[in-house]
């Protein structure tokens, strides 16, 4: 069984955000990038997928973009991917989904992937696009937001997570794609020893021209914080002090405090 | 301009929230065309064209045919734009039909100004616009980004059909959320504990203010899936929606999933170090600090 998890590396989202020259995405001084949380549920997937085939499973680990994505795919290597593919694109931040989707799918197109993961969506862009196109581009079956994942003998069961706690149970035969959502498992920490261990696995890096075939479909016109509502009073400096003045605006606005 | 409207069926009954779309196509003032995979039961209270496919036959959740169905309808319609509702089934079904059209897709939106679309990015703390280049467009809205109006109406139905139903996916069906361990949805006040609380050790300063209160605990998203607090307690679309006289968010940053499960509260208190925090957006009062101190502080003087 061949398996493709397909991550992103995404900013902490923690950090303060401020549009670049451009304006149209993040200035990255200053920011802490890892991997989208959503893709670590992927890749810890996969590794389980492996683990319970008896380490059968040959997992390729795959990221898009600049140099500093690099310490991203290491970190799923040490996670337990087997080998790792980089496609260097210091501009992909400027390509939309499709083409995002266009450059896996082909990158993928004559490899025989049984199984591809990703996250349903990245934390920063948010757009939960890619692995459903990457599925249509390449005519495979496709679940997303999955919180339940079962394997046997060539078949997939996933639980999809719909709204209000509701959950939807899917079935198909592989090849498919499948799209992770928060909770699916507990990706793991990888130990020293396997951090050790990823620096010896095999990591190949691809210019991204050599998948690129596609034009965008649509452009970011802007990057900007959203528009203040304002109205709400915020309140900073000394705790005691703060919980002075709450306690009279509770007394004075709600009913629930006397 | 013309704008198809594809709605969302659960368990046998229309989602309300297909009527945000009708306000979204209002809002870019299209020719509305609803189609539906549900039944003659269950038509959307609206007048004008819709096309019903019937949900016995295709399935309630059957990406494959409902983008054929889609696909079919877009055949006869011609819409400039294809208009899903962000959610479980609008975004795993509008990149398939997207990308059959080759068609951008915006995913998402929030507002609309002709071709622009403003769509949230970064855990909800920025935002994008966002130009389609194509003739068509497909488009997710946001949950409550538009509001819908009070619908009434009597479609003019029209039937979908397929001739080969022959699909890769097998739907086996719904599994119900755990049984409810606490009906936040009566609780007068609730107090929710977000990932800023740190770790499960830290939660009994969450509940404590809860209790000082009167109140419930309730919990964002991560917390419960981290395991620090069980899953009845879960605050957001995927949890419970709330509305109490009173509710304090403790280190929540206010991701959207969440915002829209409280936001109909009467009165938001934020507590968070980040005072860029999207929650601040609905607080009435933001705290900016650490929830760990300034909690017990509260409670204290509470007690």
């Amino acid at each position: 069984m061949k398996i493709l998890v397909c991550i992103k590396q995404v900013p902490d989202m923690e950090s303060r955000f401020k549009p670049n020259a451009s304006g149209v995405w993040y200035e990255e001084t200053d920011l802490a990038f890892r991997m989208n949380e959503y893709d670590e549920y992927a890749v810890e997937q996969a590794v389980q997928l492996k683990e319970q085939l008896g380490e059968a499973p040959d997992v390729t680990v795959l990221s898009i973009g600049p140099d500093r994505v690099g310490e991203t795919v290491k970190k799923a290597l040490a996670m337990g991917c087997d080998r790792a593919v980089h496609i260097q694109d210091p501009a992909i931040h400027l390509k939309d989904p499709w083409q995002v989707a266009s450059i896996i799918a082909a990158f993928a197109r004559d490899k025989g992937f049984d199984l591809i993961l990703t996250g349903m969506q990245s934390q920063d862009r948010g757009s939960a696009q890619v692995g459903v196109t990457v599925a249509e581009r390449l005519g495979l079956p496709c679940a997303t937001t999955l919180v339940g994942f079962a394997h046997n003998d060539g078949t997939i069961t996933v639980k999809r997570e719909l709204e209000g706690g509701l959950k939807g149970v899917v079935r198909m035969r592989l090849p498919a794609v499948v799209t992770c959502q928060l909770g699916l498992n507990t990706p793991r920490y990888p130990t020293l020893p396997n951090i050790m261990k990823a620096k010896k696995k095999e990591f190949l890096t691809h210019p991204v021209a050599e998948f690129l075939r596609e034009e965008a479909l649509c452009a970011t016109a802007s990057f900007h914080p959203p528009a203040k509502k304002g109205g709400g009073l915020v309140l900073e400096g000394d705790v005691n002090d703060m919980a002075d003045r709450l306690l009279g605006i509770l007394k004075e606005k709600t009913a629930v405090v006397r | 301009m013309k704008a198809l409207l594809v709605c969302e069926y659960r368990e046998g009954t229309l989602l309300d929230a297909s009527y945000e779309l009708v306000a979204f196509a209002d809002r870019i003032g299209a020719d509305k065309v609803l189609a539906v995979v549900g039944s003659e039961g269950a038509l959307p209270r609206f007048t004008g064209p819709v096309y019903l496919a019937d949900a016995e036959k295709y399935g309630e959740y059957n990406p494959d045919l409902h983008k054929k169905l889609v696909l079919a309808a877009v055949e006869k319609e011609n819409p400039d734009c294809i208009v899903f509702l962000h959610s479980s089934y609008g975004w795993d079904l509008a990149p398939r039909v997207a990308a059959a059209l080759k068609a951008a897709q915006v995913s998402e939106v929030v507002a609309v100004d002709g071709r622009n679309y403003e769509v949230t990015c970064c855990n909800g703390k920025m935002r994008r616009t966002i130009t389609s280049t194509t003739a068509r467009t497909v488009v997710t809205v946001q949950a409550g980004a538009f509001t819908a109006l009070p619908a009434e109406g009597t479609p003019q139905v029209t039937r979908l059909d397929l001739v080969d139903i022959a699909s890769p996916v097998e739907f086996l069906g719904y599994e119900a959320a755990e049984a409810k361990g606490v009906d936040l949805a009566k609780a007068e006040v609730i107090v929710s504990a977000g990932r800023g609380v740190g770790k499960k050790e830290n939660v009994p300063v969450i509940a404590a203010l809860a209790r000082a209160l009167g109140g419930e605990l309730g919990a964002s998203r991560p917390v419960v899936d981290a395991g620090w607090v069980e899953h009845s307690h879960q605050v957001g679309t995927t949890g419970q929606t709330v509305s109490p006289k009173l509710y304090v968010a403790c280190g929540i940053s206010g991701a959207i999933q969440h915002v829209a499960g409280m936001k109909k509260s009467d009165f938001v208190v934020a507590i968070n170090k980040d005072r860029d925090a999207p929650i601040g957006e609905v607080a009435d009062v933001l705290i900016v600090a650490d929830a760990l101190q300034f909690v017990p502080a509260l409670t204290a003087k509470l007690q």
